[in-house]
């Protein structure tokens, strides 16, 4: 049973009052992209032994999105920060370079 | 291989059975083999049996990293059932049901296939409608389902309440034939069958790197040193993702806790499998007397091999709501397992971006039932480069949005 | 024999008794007693029966390792299985029954598997009943699984109540002993909020029987000031009867507290089921004494020493008359001191180390009991109770050298933390050698949210071995506790407890040492589930090596003690066999929960109409009041029609589509989403949210939308009304409303954040109601003096109007094909508009229609219903749908995803409409055959039935469904098989089966 801590509203809660909905920082291949980009962009999934960053709604609080970076081994949550960014804060990355140093997930690290 | 017979116990027990010799051997592993099979579960035993069976390979290697058996082999709720709705699905899982039914005569260990019929109830009216949909294909596809009556239904489980006040039962889909299965022994019977075609079967054998050549794979490194292969199998279920990164690709995988528990043994009390999956539970009593509760996944990646629990909560309400009498029960254990979901939740059987690598993973929830008719088509896959069973199980689908979806008929659940 | 003593029995109120019954006996036990002590103490020695070879078996411990003393409690809706006597506490009028055997406990026809369980080792069910290939399902599983399990089924009905608590503290210790009660003190000292719990019905643990002082106070007197202390302190929560059964993810653990078991006429909850947040964990939960593994180690009699000292002291009760002592450590001599000082016999100690014990040997030998080093015993006589022992040496192989009558032995091989509940979220354990047991590795600890351990282990849970060392580490982990959370612990010293010189233990795995495969097929590990040393020992022979391996093969520690007593001595058993150290051998998992729990506490208080949550509209009442057959649709409860009298669902359905179509119907539309897109970019991001243009719409117009997902699958439909240039309100199907708001915030946060739109979901702030038919205009022209003409309000406008009063929003939309006006009210007011319609529409006949009809009714007009025309797997060109999808968009969620090569075949299946040629209903589901079989041998298809009704309109079946080129072949004939034999033919049409030209609709 998960603790997180939604970003926007500031509640820390029960993972109860949240939900997790896939795969963060992902970049949309719409109309005219190529069958690959189309393919990593739907379904080739990051899936690591490791820290993870995956978009989460606090659908039970403030029903706004976030992204949490979590350890999927360890379940240690590194951090979470509004899904209004392209890429993870200096401050998580540096959260997870403590507890995995050369950490890498897709074209962070 | 000693032949298992009560002849046999009777005879070892004069002398006090010292005579048993190990059910698989314990070898060193070779420099090379032909094939090597990663994941010494259920699906990489029973593809290494039946590339030795149906097509004479037999210089195999199964690599586990830990005990053989061990992984969702030795922690599902053992249903096995074939009623799916899209006909790759019906046509893998019939297959291996059908196996099932002789698999402990071919393997001379004794299995414990109990096809003692599985009944998917339908509570909601859209239900009804998909189970009926299912036993009309199913009728096409060659799997024997019927779709029953509620008073049907309370006279195959008496224990059964069909009017909850919820979600009363309407119907259920019933496969006579579906059952059980004892899941450690599926997993010896086929690791003592290979060892005795000569196979070797390496535990404590963890993969750590995919050696490729020219775009072909050229063999893995591993803990216990380099081991060469022509072909390779990867059949590692919640840790496909973790090998194809080895071997540089990425798979339609994501890797969940799917939760399950016990409760203490009573004397029997339900001879058969049902699953209700509007509430999302499902159960059946073991040999011991258990009863064995299942549930759903929890909703992120996680490799832990346990849960929250308040998704037991939610499974065990919705059974006592199903069956009153299990209210008071007692839970004995509850665990974990990692599955591996994939874009469609259903299973991967294909030739990989590399050369020589073919990968058998994504059986979700569903793997305990598959495991002889998927060991029976992969084992084909990677001998003649293609198998009725799998060809519709391709990567290729994802690309061209051929998608191979259950939960048409059921929401969740195996 | 065991039997009540004059003295002794700290727990006891003597100067009562309560009646109880075991197989119909009448027994009489006091207020205090265990269900076990008082057994004990009118001699009841036999109590059960084994799982496998129906071995007669006694009571072994005292507490919550029992793995013997299991009885079905209490009768009827209340009836348990398996309750452990042990921790069951005595009441009044108390019945319960011994289990797993028959005709009787004494005569048990199963107790044959005894004589042939030489032919019975581990696993023989796997090298068995092989052939004939039927007889296992139909002969040898239902005779195991007859023989096996083990109490009766419960039945259903329980009366009793179940709830939930939920907790939130610093601190959370789990056991009360002398560990948890000082590391709780020494936590809420330094501020933090604790909570101690303690899963009997007394604090203090064992160490009141095992005597000793505390800071110059006697044992007892210290826990008594102690709790005192504690229960004084506002920041401190004290709970007996309340065990710590699991620990989770993140400082999770569960409580589960036995209410009223012990008072079952309380008004009270039965069982309650503590969620605990905790931000530390301690686990002050003891260690549990060993058995030894010696021949006929299972005989009833055969007890732990600690048992025998605990029933002694505790409650009084004597185990036997002679109780000799088997040891390898120095704790057992306290047992034999014990008896000794209560008049009993002990004819001899037997201490398998050849150096023997300390002090405590001195002192036992000093009150003039017989002490023997280096011996053991060789074998157990007796059957159904203990009659002698054989002794013999540890070092030997078994000769005989003395055999002695007693009736009872009490044996003890050494303690193992209680380390479960450290286990359960991943700390991890090491070895000691010098203890021979596992314990807590505090550098590998559970970690929680932040990475942090949150779980540390006190006292003997933690292996400290006496009372000294015990407070010493539990004042250490409450104080690291509460400073793990943000406390300043005091600097106080740890009080001082009684140390006592105890010899260095000796690990005995196997006793005597050498013996041979006639006595380990006679020593015990596993009592319950009849796992003997041998068992262990040609599991490992075949190649079972991994501990995993051995327990599922020969099903040590599997049983409903899960091992407690037996996991350390088979894994040992099975090092030796392997010639490896222990610890490579490693443990078993430790999954919760620590010992069963009630299912129904798990449940709480969510059983009935409440076990998930229930959602109701606003109109809801008047649907129950006037007998609506229900159907659940998620978590409402949607009409599905409202039968009159003995009319039959059928029928009803008939009636309601009937009126509706000549007259006047009233559908609570109430389910429907709603969802309110409003800000400058609302139509922008409506036309990515659906197939069809939603930005070209005009204020006070609808449009009918598609949404599909990002992988092209049609998903949810729904009219879109825009309300003003910035507004939008999107209707979604009643399962959608939820999943598509959230579809909704993900893409406007995650992906385009910069645009300028707000969101909510408003279903519940609405009741919806459909007035449907010829006659609806005039109806509602009674109501309101607001013009509802075709050129006021034509169809697929909206308007806000007054209606019988209410301000309300009129959408003239229809899913019937009649004339047709959904009226949305705010939901407080939904009652009262539904009683206005019905009175309005009174004159026509209103008629009240549920889903079916409205169901039927779509079908009969060609609509697609999501979830029957679509399946997840049915994309918008399916259907025939082009006209909903703009082409003068670059894009919309599911676009690229359609363009791949499996969405734009030109062998996908399509929509028709299926028209059986006599008139029957197709059966749900159908499929359409086509030639020949497919490579699998499964026959081919070519289309399938979706919806499919009886339409009263037409007076005959209509059907939906997807057909390969159906469009192309309207007037074709093809087949549907049906499941029980026979074809019905069915001729391909057009979809729409009524009022082709919307006639009706557009009036």
């Amino acid at each position: 049973m998960l603790i997180l801590t939604c970003p926007c509203c500031g509640v820390t809660g029960e993972e109860t009052e949240f939900h997790q909905g896939g795969e963060a920082h992902l970049k949309r291949f719409g109309p005219g992209s190529s069958d690959d980009d189309f393919h990593t962009y739907m379904f080739a999934k990051e899936n690591p032994k490791g820290a993870h960053f995956e978009r989460w709604r606090h659908n039970n609080g403030c029903g706004k999105w976030f992204i949490a970076a979590r350890d999927t081994v360890t379940l240690e949550v590194y951090g979470t920060y509004p899904a209004q960014t392209h890429e993870p804060p200096q401050h998580i990355r540096d959260a997870i370079t403590a507890r995995r140093p050369g950490w890498t997930w897709r074209e962070f690290a | 291989m000693k032949h298992y017979s009560a002849f046999a116990v009777a005879r070892e027990a004069l002398r006090y059975h010292m005579g048993w010799e190990r059910a698989w051997a314990s070898p060193e592993p070779k420099k090379k083999y032909d094939v090597i099979i990663v994941g010494a579960g259920g699906h990489g035993l029973a593809t290494a049996y039946y590339l030795g069976k149906n097509f004479g390979v037999t210089n195999v290697a199964v690599l586990e990293k830990g005990w053989l058996g061990g992984g969702n082999t030795g922690r599902n709720t053992t249903i096995i059932r074939s009623n799916y709705l899209q006909d790759p699905s019906a046509a893998i899982y019939e297959k291996s049901r059908s196996l099932y039914e002789t698999l402990s005569q071919d393997l001379n260990y004794n299995i414990m296939f109990s096809p003692r019929g599985v009944i998917m109830l339908a509570q909601t009216e859209h239900e009804v409608r998909g189970y009926q949909r299912t036993a009309h294909a199913n009728a096409l596809q060659g799997v024997r389902t019927e779709f029953i009556s509620p008073a049907r239904v309370k006279e195959i489980v008496p224990i059964i309440n069909l009017d909850g006040p919820r979600y009363p039962v309407l119907g259920g889909l019933w496969q006579a034939r579906g059952g059980t299965a004892r899941h450690d022994a599926v997993a010896w019977g086929y690791a003592r069958a290979c060892s005795a075609m000569g196979m070797h079967i390496i535990q404590k054998c963890e993969v750590t790197g995919i050696r490729r050549e020219g775009g072909r794979v050229t063999g893995v490194t591993t803990n216990r040193g380099d081991i060469a292969c022509d072909k390779l199998g990867l059949v590692v279920a919640g840790h496909s993702g973790h090998l194809a990164d080895m071997a540089g690709f990425r798979l339609p995988i994501e890797s969940v806790a799917l939760q399950a528990l016990v409760s203490e043994p009573i004397k029997p009390c339900m001879d058969c499998v049902v699953m209700a999956n509007t509430v999302h539970g499902y159960m059946s009593q073991s040999d011991k007397g258990e009863m064995v509760i299942g549930g759903g996944t929890d909703g992120y990646n996680n490799y832990t091999q346990r849960g929250s629990f308040h998704h037991i909560e939610e499974t065990v309400r919705a059974l006592i709501e199903t069956f009153p009498m299990v209210a008071r029960l007692k839970m004995l254990r509850q665990w974990g397992g990692i599955v591996d979901v994939t874009g469609d939740r259903s299973p991967i059987l294909s030739k990989a971006p590399v050369d020589g690598i073919f990968i058998n993973c994504g059986w979700g929830t569903g793997g305990f039932k598959a495991i002889p008719g998927s060991g029976w088509g992969f084992a084909e896959l990677m001998a003649k480069g293609h198998s009725p069973l799998c060809d519709e199980f391709g990567l290729d689908r994802f690309y061209q949005g051929r998608f191979i979806d259950e939960s048409v008929a059921a929401g969740v659940a195996h | 024999m065991s039997t009540r003593l004059a003295k002794g029995g700290r727990l006891l109120d003597k100067g009562r008794a309560l009646n109880f019954t075991f197989n119909g006996k009448r027994l009489r036990g006091h207020p205090g007693d265990t269900l076990a002590s008082a057994l004990l103490a009118n001699d009841q020695m036999l109590v059960g029966r084994s799982f496998k070879y129906h071995r007669p078996r006694g009571i072994v411990a005292s507490g919550a390792e029992e793995p013997n003393a299991l009885v079905g409690l209490g009768e009827g809706a209340r009836f348990e299985p398996n309750q452990r006597a042990t921790t069951t506490e005595l009441f009044d009028g108390l019945t319960c029954i011994s289990q797993n055997h028959w005709p009787s406990l004494d005569y048990d026809i199963g107790a044959v598997n005894t004589a042939f369980a030489r032919f019975l080792p581990a696993g023989f069910y796997y090298k068995t009943f092989i052939h004939p290939r039927p007889f296992w399902k139909h002969v040898y599983e239902p005779f195991i699984r007859q023989s096996a399990g083990l109490g009766k089924a419960p039945n259903p009905g329980d009366p009793d109540r179940y709830e939930h608590f939920y907790a939130f503290c610093d601190v959370l210790v789990i056991g009360g002993g002398v560990a948890g009660l000082q590391a709780a003190l020494a936590a809420a000292e330094a501020g933090a909020r604790v909570m101690l719990i303690e899963q009997t019905a007394h604090w203090g643990g064992r160490a009141p029987v095992d005597g000793g002082e505390v800071g110059g106070q006697p044992t007892e007197e210290w826990i008594e000031a102690t709790v005192a202390k504690l229960r004084d302190m506002p920041n401190v929560t004290l709970r007996l009867r309340c065990m710590g059964a699991g620990v989770y993810d993140h400082g999770y653990a569960l409580g589960y507290e036995r209410v009223s078991d012990h008072a079952p006429e309380a008004d009270a909850p039965r069982h309650r089921l503590w969620r605990i947040r905790a931000g530390q964990i301690v686990t002050a939960t003891g260690a549990i004494e060993r058995p030894l593994s010696f021949a006929g180690n299972d005989v009833p009699g055969v007890m732990l020493a600690s048992a025998v000292r605990d029933y002694a002291v505790n409650y009084g009760v004597s185990a036997g008359d002679r109780t000799v002592v088997v040891t390898n450590n120095d704790d057992a001599y306290r047992t034999a001191i014990t008896l000794k000082q209560l008049g009993l016999e002990v004819p001899v100690i037997l201490d398998a180390r050849a150096s023997g014990g300390g002090a405590l040997a001195d002192e036992a030998r000093a009150l003039g009991i017989r002490v023997e080093n280096g011996k053991a015993i060789a074998k157990v006589k007796g059957s159904k109770r203990v009659e002698g022992v054989a002794i013999c040496a540890q070092a030997g192989e078994g000769a005989v050298l003395e055999e002695l009558k007693c009736d009872a032995i009490a044996m003890s091989g050494g303690w193992s933390p209680v380390v479960h509940l450290w286990s359960h979220c991943g700390g991890k354990l090491i070895w000691d050698s010098a203890q021979a047991h596992f314990r807590p590795d505090p550098a590998n600890p559970p970690r929680g949210a932040k990475g942090e351990g949150f779980v540390s282990a006190a006292g003997a849970a933690n292996g400290a071995s006496d009372l000294a060392g015990v407070l010493t580490d539990a004042d250490a982990a409450g104080k690291a506790a509460a400073k793990a959370v943000g406390h300043k612990p005091k600097t106080t010293a740890a009080p001082k407890g009684s140390q006592s010189v105890e010899a260095p233990m000796q690990a005995v795995w196997l006793m005597p040492q050498g013996a041979g495969i006639r006595l380990r097929m006679k020593s015990w590990l596993d009592y319950q589930n009849d796992v003997k040393v041998s068992d262990v020992q040609l599991a490992a022979r075949e190649g079972y090596e991994s501990v995993e391996h051995a327990k599922r093969y020969t099903t040590l520690g599997m049983a409903t003690d899960q091992g407690k007593l037996s996991n350390i001595n088979g894994l040992a058993i099975l090092s030796d066999a392997l010639n490896q150290p222990i610890p490579q051998t490693g443990t078993t998992t430790f999954r919760p929960p620590y010992t069963p729990i009630s299912l129904s506490a798990i449940a709480g208080s969510a059983r009935g109409e409440i076990f998930q949550p229930i959602r109701k509209t606003p109109i809801h009442d008047w649907h129950e009041d006037n007998g609506a057959h229900f159907e659940p649709v998620g978590q409402w409860r949607r009409p599905y029609c409202f039968p009159k009298g003995e009319e039959s669902h059928r029928d009803a359905v008939n009636r309601e589509i009937n009126q509706t179509r000549a007259r006047l119907g009233l559908l609570d539309a109430s389910t429907l989403g709603k969802i309110i897109v409003k800000g400058p970019d609302a139509g922008k991001f409506l036309d990515m949210l659906y197939t069809n243009m939603m930005s070209t719409l005009k204020p006070g117009k609808c449009r009918y939308g598609l949404m599909c997902n990002e992988n092209g699958f049609l998903v949810d439909d729904g009219v879109v009304a825009r309300i003003d240039e910035d507004t939008f309100l999107c209707h979604t199907t009643t399962g959608g409303a939820e999943s598509i708001h959230g579809h909704m915030e993900d893409w406007l946060q995650c992906e385009w954040w910069d645009w300028k739109v707000y969101t909510a979901n408003v279903t519940e702030q609405y009741a919806q109601i459909a007035v449907v038919g010829p006659k609806a205009r005039e109806t509602l022209a009674k109501l309101t003096t607001d013009d509802l003409s075709n050129e006021a309000l034509p169809f697929m406008g909206w308007a806000d109007i007054t209606l019988a009063g209410m301000p309300v929003r009129v959408y003239r939309i229809s899913f019937s094909g009649e004339l047709s006006y959904e009226i949305a009210v705010a939901a407080s007011l939904g009652r009262a508009l539904w009683d206005a319609l019905l009175e309005a529409g009174a004159e026509h006949g209103v008629t009240p229609y549920g889903t079916e009809g409205l169901h039927v009714m779509r079908a009969e007009k060609g609509f697609i219903m999501i979830g029957d025309e679509t399946d997840g797997t049915v994309i918008p060109q399916d259907l025939n749908m082009q006209w909903a999808i703009s082409k003068k968009k670059d894009d919309y969620l599911g676009k690229r995803a359609q363009e791949r090569s499996h969405m734009t075949d030109p062998n996908r299946w399509k929509l028709v409409g299926l028209e059986t040629l006599d008139g029957s209903v197709l059966p749900d589901g159908a499929y359409a055959t086509a030639a020949g079989h497919n490579a699998n041998g499964q026959r081919n298809t070519q289309g399938r039935v979706t919806s499919t009704y009886f339409s009263p309109t037409l007076g005959r079946g209509i059907a939906m469904g997807l057909v390969h080129d159906g469009p192309d072949r309207i007037g074709e004939v093809i087949e549907f098989p049906k499941v029980d034999g026979g074809v019905v033919k069915t001729k391909i049409v057009d979809p729409v089966f009524y009022d082709k030209d919307g006639e009706k609709q557009n009036v």
